[in-house]
Order: C-alpha cells, then sequence, then structure tokens
C-alpha cells in the first residue's frame, strides 16, 4: 500500500501572501455580478470578460447573463486574482475599548462615574429612517440586546428622525448630554458627510465638543470615516446598544468628563 | 376564495372589532369636518388648475393661499375669493394667481359679488376639473380593457435614482422584467415641506422630488411600455406629508394609479402635527377615490421601529380604523390597500407560522382589500443571499394569501436603493414563487387546534380590546399615550399646526361639495 502524502498548504499558510479562496487553497477564486448598458449576446459576455480582465482578474466566465431590457444586461461572473495582500501589515482603526454587558456598563457607571449618565440620538438632516436609532436606544433594543432607554444609569432621549443639527446641539445643552449618537442611513450622494461634518462645527462653535463623546453610526459609516470627520468613534452595520454604551463609559472615564 | 375562514375566526369579533372602529371614525370625523388646512386650500386652487412658480419658486396656489391667510380669509374657503375675482376682473383663475404674485391684484379687497353668483361659477368651473379626472379614470379603464394587467399580487417594485429622466430607464427596464406598479421614491424630507415643488427634477436624496411635471414625465414612460409589453403598468407615488391632498389632486391630474395615503404614519415617523394631517387626508382620499386611485397604508412601518410580534394587534386595529376613514371619504373596499408586513426577526422559530397567519388574517377580514404586502427590512443584513431567502419566503406568504400588492423585497435593503439588477433579482424571484405556487393557498386548510388558528385568533381579540379601549378614549388621545408603534405625539405636537383653521359659518369648498355628492356621501350620517 503506497503512502499519499498529505496536502495540506493552509495548514502552515503564509500571512503575508493572502490572496481570495475557493476550493483550491490560493485559487484566487471572485465571484461578481454586475450590468453593463449593451444588449445581450455574445458581445456582452465577451465585453463583460474584458472589463473583468481590465480588472486585473484572469480566467474571467460568465456564467449567466440576462436581459434587463432597455438595453441592459445583467451578468454573473467568476474570474481569478493574482493579487496578493500582507495581511501582517495590516492596520485599521477600530474602537478598542473591550465591549461590557448590560449589567457591566450599569456597575461601571455607577463605581467610575457615580451618576446617571445621559445620551441623545437622533437621525439627523433629512434623513427620516430611525430604525438602526431605534435599535440602539428605544427600550426594547435589537436582536436581543436592551436598547438605552432601558439602562437604569442612562438617560436616554431618542429624537427620532429628520431632526436639524442646530436643534441637536440646543437639546445637548439643554439635557446637559455626556454623549451625542447621530445615525445616518441614507448615504446617497454621500449627503451623510457634509452633514456629520456640520455638527462637529457647530459644537465646537458652541464650545461643547470636548466636553461629550460624539459618535454616528449606520450601514455605510465607520469607525476610520468618523474620526476623519471629527467624531470620537464611528459604528458600522451588526452594532447592538452595549457596543456603543461600552464606548461611551468607558471613553467618559478616559478624558475625565465625569 | 373560500367562503369559510380557515382561521376559524369568529364573525361577531369580527364585528365587534370593526364597530369599535366605526365609533372612532365617527368621532374623529367630526372633528376634521370643523377644520381646514392652507393644504386642503392649495388643493382646491390646483384642482381649479392654478399651477407654476412665482420669481421666487414659491408655488402659487401657496402664494394666493397666504395672501388670503394674511388678508384673515382663509376661514371662509379660498374658492369664494378667487371665484369672485373671476366675476369682477374677468380672469382666468391662472392669471388671478399670476396677478397676485405680482402684487397688482389684492383678493382681500375687491368687492364681493352674490353668493349665488360667486357659487354658480365655482360649481360651474369644478365640474369641468372634475370631468377631466374623470375622463383619466375612463382611459385608466381603456387601457386595462384593451392591455390587461398582470395577476394579483401585482409586482410592486421602487425606483430611486434621484433622477427622474434615469427612474424612467429604470422603470421601463422593471416593467419588462415583469413589474405591474412603479413606485418613484421621493427624495427624503419631502414630507415636511409645506408646498410642492415645481417642474422636473433631476436630484434628490433617497428619490426625488413629487412634482406634476415628474408625474406627467413617468406617466408617458409607463403608457408606452405598458403598450409594448401588453400590460398596463401602475404609477404610484406618495400623497403623505404636510402636502397630501395637493399631491393626490395632482395625482388624479395625471393618473396615477396608486397613492400612498396614511395620516397615521405622518404622525407617527414624520412627527407632522396629528389635526392638520387627519384633515389633509380626509380630502385627499376623497380626491383618490374619484380618481379611482388605490391607496396604500402605512401599517406595516409600526413593525420596523417596534417588535413585529407584539405589534400584530395594533396592524390589525390600524386596518380597521384606516378602513373605516377610508369609507367616510368615499373610498370604496376596492381602493383600499391596507398595510402591514413580512418583518418577524428571521430567528425566531416558527416565524413562518405567524407571518402566514397575520396575511390570512388579513385577508379574510378585509376580503375585498388589494391588500399591501410589506417585505423585510427591518432584519435585512448585508448578507444579500440570505436577504434574497428571507424575501422568498415572504413571496411564499403573499401568494399563498392572496394578497393584493406585493411590495418586492430586494436582497441589497439596507444597503442602497435599488440597482437596476436588483430589481431584476427580485422580480424573478417573485415570478418564480407566484407561479410555482399559484394555487397552493387554495389546496391547505390550516389544523382547528395548531398554532396558526391560535396565533389569528389572539391578535384578533387583543385588536377588538385594543379599539374598544381607543373608543373609550378617543383616537387623538390614544396616540398621545403611544398605543401606535411605540411612539408618543400630541395635539399641538408636531410640524404644520399653523395651517390649521376653523371653518367659518360660510366655509365654503365647492370640490368638497361636489365630491361629497359623487361619492355618496351625503347619504351617510353627516
Amino acid at each position: 500500500m503506497s503512502e499519499t502524502k498529505r496536502y495540506e498548504p493552509w495548514k502552515d499558510r503564509d500571512m503575508t501572501k493572502v490572496r481570495p479562496y475557493g476550493d483550491t487553497f490560493d485559487d484566487g477564486m471572485i465571484q461578481l455580478s454586475f450590468s453593463i448598458p449593451v444588449p445581450p449576446g455574445e458581445e456582452a459576455a465577451e465585453a463583460a470578460r474584458q472589463l473583468v480582465t481590465q480588472m486585473g482578474l484572469h480566467e474571467p466566465a460568465v456564467v449567466h447573463q440576462h436581459d434587463l431590457g432597455e438595453d441592459f444586461t445583467f451578468v454573473v461572473m467568476y474570474a481569478k486574482t493574482k493579487a496578493m495582500i500582507d495581511y501582517t501589515k495590516i492596520k485599521v482603526a477600530k474602537v478598542d475599548s473591550p465591549r461590557m454587558s448590560f449589567y457591566e456598563i450599569n456597575e461601571y457607571i455607577k463605581e467610575q462615574i457615580g451618576r446617571k449618565i445621559t445620551i441623545i440620538g437622533a437621525c439627523t438632516g433629512t434623513d427620516a429612517h430611525t430604525v438602526g436609532i431605534d435599535a440602539i436606544m428605544n427600550m426594547k433594543g435589537y436582536n436581543g440586546e436592551y436598547g438605552l432607554e432601558r439602562y437604569p444609569m442612562v438617560e436616554a432621549y431618542n429624537l427620532g428622525a429628520q431632526v436639524e443639527n442646530e436643534e441637536m446641539v440646543a437639546k445637548a445643552i439643554e439635557l446637559n448630554a455626556d454623549a451625542i449618537l447621530v445615525s445616518q442611513v441614507v448615504t446617497q450622494k454621500d449627503v451623510h458627510i457634509p452633514n456629520l461634518a456640520q455638527l462637529v462645527e457647530l459644537l465646537e462653535a458652541e464650545g461643547l465638543r470636548e466636553k461629550l463623546i460624539l459618535i454616528c453610526g449606520g450601514p455605510r459609516l465607520g469607525h476610520e470615516l468618523a474620526l476623519e470627520l471629527g467624531y470620537d468613534a464611528g459604528f458600522g452595520p451588526g452594532t447592538l446598544a452595549p457596543d456603543v454604551a461600552s464606548f461611551v463609559v468607558q471613553e467618559l472615564v478616559k478624558r475625565g468628563l465625569k | 376564495m373560500s367562503p369559510m375562514s380557515k382561521l376559524y375566526l369568529d364573525p361577531q369579533l369580527i364585528d365587534r372589532a370593526r364597530t369599535a372602529a366605526s365609533d372612532i371614525a365617527d368621532s374623529l370625523q367630526s372633528f376634521i369636518l370643523e377644520r381646514t388646512t392652507v393644504a386642503v386650500e392649495r388643493t382646491v386652487l390646483r384642482l381649479y388648475g392654478l399651477d407654476g412658480v412665482d420669481a421666487d419658486y414659491v408655488p402659487l396656489p401657496n402664494v394666493v393661499v397666504d395672501h388670503l391667510k394674511e388678508g384673515g380669509l382663509l376661514e371662509h374657503g379660498a374658492a369664494r375669493y378667487v371665484l369672485n375675482a373671476v366675476l369682477q376682473k374677468g380672469l382666468s383663475i391662472q392669471e388671478i394667481g399670476e396677478s397676485v404674485a405680482a402684487g397688482t391684484l389684492n383678493l382681500c379687497e375687491l368687492p364681493l359679488a352674490s353668493d349665488d353668483e360667486i357659487r354658480q361659477k365655482g360649481l360651474e368651473l369644478a365640474h369641468a376639473s372634475l370631468d377631466l379626472i374623470r375622463a383619466n379614470r375612463a382611459k385608466r379603464d381603456d387601457y386595462l380593457s384593451r392591455l390587461g394587467e398582470g395577476p394579483q399580487p401585482y409586482l410592486y417594485v421602487i425606483v430611486a435614482t434621484g433622477n427622474i429622466y434615469e427612474d424612467v430607464v429604470q422603470a421601463k427596464a422593471a416593467a419588462r422584467q415583469g413589474a405591474d406598479i412603479i413606485a418613484v421614491i421621493r427624495s427624503t424630507g419631502q414630507s415636511l415641506i409645506d408646498y410642492v415643488p415645481y417642474g422636473a427634477t433631476t436630484e434628490g436624496f433617497g428619490g426625488t422630488y413629487a412634482t406634476q411635471e415628474n408625474f406627467k414625465v413617468m406617466r408617458e414612460a409607463l403608457d408606452e411600455v405598458g403598450e409594448e409589453v401588453g400590460r398596463y403598468i401602475r404609477l404610484c407615488n406618495y400623497c403623505s406629508g404636510l402636502c397630501m391632498p395637493e399631491i393626490a389632486a395632482m395625482g388624479a391630474i395625471e393618473r396615477l394609479d396608486v397613492m400612498l395615503n396614511d395620516a397615521l404614519y405622518g404622525i407617527l415617523f414624520r412627527d407632522i402635527n396629528m389635526q392638520r394631517t387627519m384633515v389633509d387626508q380626509n380630502f385627499s382620499r376623497m380626491i383618490n377615490s374619484f380618481a379611482g386611485v388605490i391607496i396604500n397604508t402605512g401599517e406595516d412601518n409600526y413593525l420596523t421601529t417596534a417588535d413585529a410580534v407584539e405589534q400584530a394587534p395594533s396592524v390589525l386595529a390600524s386596518q380597521f380604523i384606516n378602513e373605516q376613514l377610508a369609507l367616510r371619504s368615499g373610498l370604496p373596499e376596492e381602493q383600499m390597500g391596507l398595510g402591514h408586513a413580512f418583518e418577524m426577526s428571521p430567528e425566531l422559530e416558527d416565524g413562518f407560522l405567524l407571518e402566514l397567519s397575520q396575511a390570512q388574517m388579513a385577508r379574510e377580514i378585509f376580503p375585498r382589500a388589494p391588500l399591501k404586502y410589506m417585505p423585510p427590512t427591518k432584519h435585512m443584513t448585508g448578507n444579500i443571499f440570505k436577504g434574497h431567502v428571507q424575501d422568498t419566503l415572504f413571496n411564499m406568504v403573499g401568494v399563498m394569501t392572496n394578497q393584493g400588492i406585493q411590495l418586492l423585497g430586494m436582497m441589497t435593503e439596507a444597503i442602497h436603493t435599488p440597482l437596476i439588477h436588483d430589481r431584476h433579482i427580485a422580480i424573478e424571484g417573485a415570478k418564480y414563487v407566484f407561479k410555482n405556487l399559484r394555487n397552493f393557498g387554495e389546496e391547505i386548510e390550516f389544523k382547528r387546534d395548531g398554532k396558526i388558528v391560535a396565533r389569528a385568533q389572539d391578535v384578533l381579540t387583543d385588536a377588538a380590546g385594543k379599539l374598544e379601549e381607543i373608543r373609550d378614549i378617543g383616537m387623538l388621545e390614544a396616540i398621545s399615550r403611544g398605543m401606535f408603534a411605540d411612539v408618543k405625539r400630541t395635539m399641538t405636537g408636531g410640524k404644520g399646526l399653523h395651517g390649521v383653521f376653523m371653518r367659518a359659518e360660510d366655509y365654503w369648498n365647492p370640490f368638497e361639495t361636489l365630491l361629497r355628492a359623487e361619492l355618496g356621501l351625503e347619504a351617510m350620517a353627516r
């Protein structure tokens, strides 16, 4: 009986040379789908293959195409990449304070801050989509995690949708807020960027910026963009109340804003 | 559909709920009929054909209504003063609007002609306007008999590029793919502006503005593609917000087929003042009704902010109230697209059973209404592959329970407004499910002591109890207490209250008078 050598390259993978994976280690397999403004047919498939080749991929295969009407064609494709990255050199800005539980956060506030903290939140500007801010703030919360309104040591005010930045600042002053949460769901044509930046300017003009924690969140927001815009943190999809609250309370203590 | 309830719902319990909703609607209706609003008065002028903007892009209906408001005359109704000017000056209504805008005509200072003369002129011109809307309705009927339409559930998709001309391309592509209804999403924020923008628009956020010109552009495109695909393609837009009745009038003039119309939605989710929007809703629904427009109500939204399992009785209660309010605006059941949604958490064991129960219950309680069924949004994650499966289960419930309007879910919900192929994938999936399961609903019965039946009975019982409670305290108080979607709003809070007026003794709205007669509302109690 001959002995087959076990070939298991993933076991000693080289983290300085990482590329996508399908079913054969290091194959560089990528799935793509997009539409092109040409009628369907062999020419459309060839156009799609050439586009993908221009993207630097090889072995492009059009596995499906469909006539969308109005001379548009949808394609589903597979292709491979030779690109690779050095994973050991990756640097990402992210919220690094540890995540605490509902109980731990309330305990932490009692012990470290010694009073209730006030958090206000809203969808600002023209944005009318409250699903994100509601998930974080409303009593019931989301996905099994209570929202901030349920936290005994947090005074939470969800101001709802389409709140102007000026109103947000006025509320922050009126309620002596420790933290402001801004949710932005509508990001078409980057409408959220000037709106988020304007709030920072207004807070700076009122001399409030350093006195509170400023956070933004939404499906197309991340920590890095938030920092660029002058926020203390940004939270993307999948964020729950404890993620936000953990950051707020630890940041308050860290910055001596007790 | 089988005459017997598959859910073994108690007809007496349904009657109890409906009676409570009817009482609630009656007391709201007497509140509504004592008032008018700036939007209602602007609508009267629009129905008389007043259009266009002044040098500062303020729409002429706003210019004239603000002029009368400043003169303290609005509580008598705008029609009287404008028609008086028609008689005194021999100008058309459009010319009167332009003269007021130019500052060369003061309607408040003109001597008044006799009431009889004014009323006669007013009704004559109003009849002519209503004839135009009647002709639009006949044209729709003609298209429907000549081209036909897709079977229910209608496939409803949105376009939201922000540019009306690019919306046209996406809409026509969707029609060719199989869509039955195209909704043009409005720019976020339009519901809170107290005028209707003018002209074709090529910008906006998350959509573009509802303007009369945009309606016209899209209507023409859909008629054209409808002829080509051999199916009438319905057009939908939104008459929610501060301009409800004005947009309803524009929709009637440009032959829209479906319009979102729900005051409660505006109150809860846009913080529009409840007095303002209840009054606006009543007149807007009369116009929708006369124009043959199917309204869509917004109960589905309760489920995006609050828990879908717990809020089920609120959704049903609101459907009952919306039905009764719609009847009081003369809207027949066949035009009531009462809303609900498939919004329970996908983590829930037997969640599908609860969704099926809710949808079947709505079907049985409102048998003639083309129910508007909304797809999962709250629990869509960005995982487009799982999202497509969620939408597939939603489509199954839609076809099994014979929903009227299926608002197709997009796998990219929670990421962006639909790309051209997102819509294609959604339509293809829905067509597959609808065809594959077309008569499945006819083939199945539910276990009498099973979960689906028990759930529907519980929800109906709770909804009836809730309606009786609301009847005791009044609808407006119920909203103040947060009984809908956990959102609390007050009588004097929210946007638009400054545009509400008590009607004077001699208040006159010729379109209301004519529509009440046309819609058979004079035969009702009040």
